[in-house]
């Protein structure tokens, strides 16, 4: 029988099956950073451990610092300790790191897939949920707990019980203005946020094909909203072309042995997935989120759903409550108060020039504050070279340097208690901007037109 | 980590869906760089105000409700990897959380730090809500050796999941890294073998 794409590399990296079903897996690449590592590496120093494989880590400060002033020391004492930690460590423990100043520096997940470090066929893992991007390249990418980042740096290794597999088709084309974000929060909203739990989802059909690798990105990204382990897609000509002469990916006659194997990396026709969605594409149009988990997502011309199952509806009251919306009221001509481009999510330099191109000649509304946080020191750079930033100063847009941001708001950039954000990043819990923000989940365009309308808006009568 | 053998206790009941580890522990809170002391910022937004007054209509400032046990909502536990979650409840004291639906992550996290997440029917977590509603003081017995939970009052005992290697660890107070250390020569081996070397 034929194997998925996910069985073929998670075969190829057990290193043993123990008694009870649990795999010794082996992981190719370890990414790190300042929140989820510091407590890993004091294991390791209270069992007096070496790190096994320290060139399979990289580490980059991202969560926590600021996106002003970068070259200036951190202000906030407690941030600054906790960036000033990982490089203490990665320079007692040999691990290379691109912390501020660097001009890999980024966020962890924009880093990875840039430098070419990413590659199809790798099992990847890192302290962070939004591991799962990775999986874009057809790599088994997922987010691990810190016992679990002090386990890898020890072994190499993880103990894990194989999940189910999952397919999630799309077929068809995208309706202008409909973006891989949309077509995300759409299946996020058919399965809810709990929907894949248990499961590694494998993307396919012909609206993923034609996705960009940024684009497969943003899908794959969001796996974990709805609960999945994972999300991965084929390798195919789109990701060898993005990856060809990236810093770290093979050269030369390496390349040509890599392309060969990573050809072989497809689910096979007559492989089984436990589970199996089909949606069209063209069913999809603009979303947005009205609620407080990311599978709480409408179209953009749709209503606030007026009644839910009955033992979702205490915490669906609580979230309508939270945001200040009616059950069944329509979101178009909301007030918007900020616009937050950025995050693993929406933060590349297809998200950049998406919004440049919107806003060219013209203006945000005034009482609107919009940052783009660049998801990268390339990304800032390419921003620049092809002149988006002038364009977006224009409109009355902020670029920043990179970072995680006011997608979680550890640093200084969060949203205000009642304010409304139309965000690019992947959650609306609560307080998620900042304590009080009420977040509302969209495409970068979404987001651009909202800034310029100061409103929500249906984006689609707008192009 | 700390033995999981028999816990005799009340419980705390939180009937909420989806309850996401911002919830648990919201993000400014990760910047510290040890394990401890996440307690007290346990469901930081839900407990306290904004000028750090504690919210009487949270149920973990509402003194008729105590216990070892958090008896939550569907898919518990769902968003963010942080640990720091399951670190916040177990320094508040819990040392299992009932559930009917655990988030993948999080069930990983809490069972690497003692903490047990027993998952059981949407049905009965709508009973045990009810009951510990009826009467706070409902005495639960979570058995992790004959994986039951036991509701005296019900006279009913209530089977539940876990891996067998898990439950061992937990039984023993071992973790994951000594053992997978324990492997280094397989690992080693693998690594000489592998299809495609990154």
């Amino acid at each position: 029988m034929g194997k998925t794409l996910f069985d073929k590399i998670w075969d190829a990296h057990v290193v043993r099956t123990i008694a009870g079903g649990q795999d010794v897996f082996y992981i190719d690449k370890h990414l790190i950073h300042e929140v989820t590592s510091p407590q890993a590496f004091e294991e390791l120093e209270k069992r007096n451990l070496p790190l096994f494989r320290k060139e399979q880590i990289v580490a980059t400060a991202d969560h926590n610092v600021p996106t002003k002033n970068q070259h200036l020391p951190i202000e906030e004492p407690l941030s600054r300790s906790q960036v000033d930690k990982l490089t203490e460590n990665c320079a007692k423990y040999g691990v290379e790191l691109y912390g501020l100043g660097h001009p890999y520096q980024g966020i962890v997940h924009v880093i990875g897939p840039e430098l070419g470090i990413t590659q199809p066929g790798m099992t990847i893992v890192c302290g962070d949920s939004h591991t799962s991007t990775h999986g874009a390249f057809g790599t088994i990418a997922f987010g691990i707990g810190t016992s679990q980042v002090a386990q890898v740096m020890a072994s190499q290794c993880l103990l894990l019980s194989r999940p189910k597999r999952m397919r999630i088709t799309v077929e068809g084309d995208l309706k202008p203005g409909v973006t891989a974000k949309d077509l995300i929060l759409y299946v996020i909203a058919a399965l809810g946020t709990g929907g894949a739990t248990g499961y590694f989802v494998e993307y396919a059909g012909s609206a993923i094909r034609s996705l960009s690798m940024e684009g497969r990105m943003t899908v794959c990204n969001m796996s974990i909203e709805m609960g999945a382990r994972g999300g991965m897609i084929a390798p195919d000509e789109t990701t060898f072309a993005y990856l060809k002469g990236r810093p770290f990916a093979p050269q030369g006659e390496r390349w040509e042995e890599a392309i060969a194997y990573w050809q072989t990396l497809y689910s096979d026709e007559d492989a089984t997935f436990e589970m199996e969605y089909t949606f069209n594409a063209a069913s999809i149009t603009p979303m947005i989120t009205y609620g407080t988990n990311p599978g709480m997502g409408i179209a953009l011309n749709a209503n606030v759903p007026s009644q839910v199952k009955a033992s979702e509806q205490v915490s669906f009251e609580k979230s309508l409550q939270y945001m200040g919306f009616q059950a069944g009221e329509s979101l178009l001509g909301k007030q918007v108060d900020y616009v937050f481009i950025g995050s693993c999510t929406n933060s590349r330099i297809e998200d950049i020039r998406m919004v440049a191109n919107y806003v060219q000649g013209k203006k945000k509304a005034s009482h609107v504050e919009a940052i783009i946080v660049p998801g990268s020191k390339q990304v800032e750079q390419q921003a620049i070279a092809e002149g988006l930033d002038k364009i977006l100063a224009e409109a009355g847009f902020e670029l920043r340097e990179p970072g995680c941001s006011a997608c979680l708001a550890m640093n200084e950039d969060k949203i205000p208690a009642g304010a409304y954000c139309v965000s690019t990043s992947n959650r609306n819990f609560e307080g998620r901007q900042g304590p009080g923000s009420r977040t509302l989940l969209a495409s970068p365009l979404v987001a651009a037109a909202s800034a310029v309308e100061g409103k929500i808006v249906d984006v689609t009568e707008y192009l | 980590m700390e033995k999981f053998e028999i816990l005799r206790t009340s419980a705390v009941p939180l009937p909420i869906e989806n309850i996401d580890t911002d919830q648990i522990i919201p993000a400014r809170f990760l910047k510290a760089t040890s394990r401890e002391g996440f307690g007290e910022n346990l469901f930081r937004d839900w407990r306290y105000n904004g000028d750090g007054t504690p919210k009487a209509d949270f149920v973990l400032n509402n003194p008729r409700y105590q216990g070892q046990v958090l008896v939550a909502g569907k898919n518990f536990g769902c968003g963010s990897s942080r640990e720091h979650a399951a670190w916040a409840l177990s320094d508040a004291g819990f040392r299992t959380v009932i559930s009917s639906y655990f988030a993948d992550i999080f069930r990983g996290n809490a069972l690497n730090n003692g903490l047990l997440p027993v998952q059981v029917s949407d049905e009965v977590l709508a009973r045990l809500f009810e009951q510990i509603e009826k009467d706070p003081e409902t005495e639960l017995i979570v058995d992790l050796p004959a994986q039951q939970l036991h509701v005296p009052v019900w006279e009913e005992s209530i089977p539940f999941e876990i891996d067998p290697y898990k439950k061992e660890c937990l039984l023993n107070g071992y973790d994951d890294i000594d053992f997978l250390v324990s492997q280094k020569e397989a690992i080693e081996t693998y690594e000489t073998k592998r299809v495609w070397v990154y």
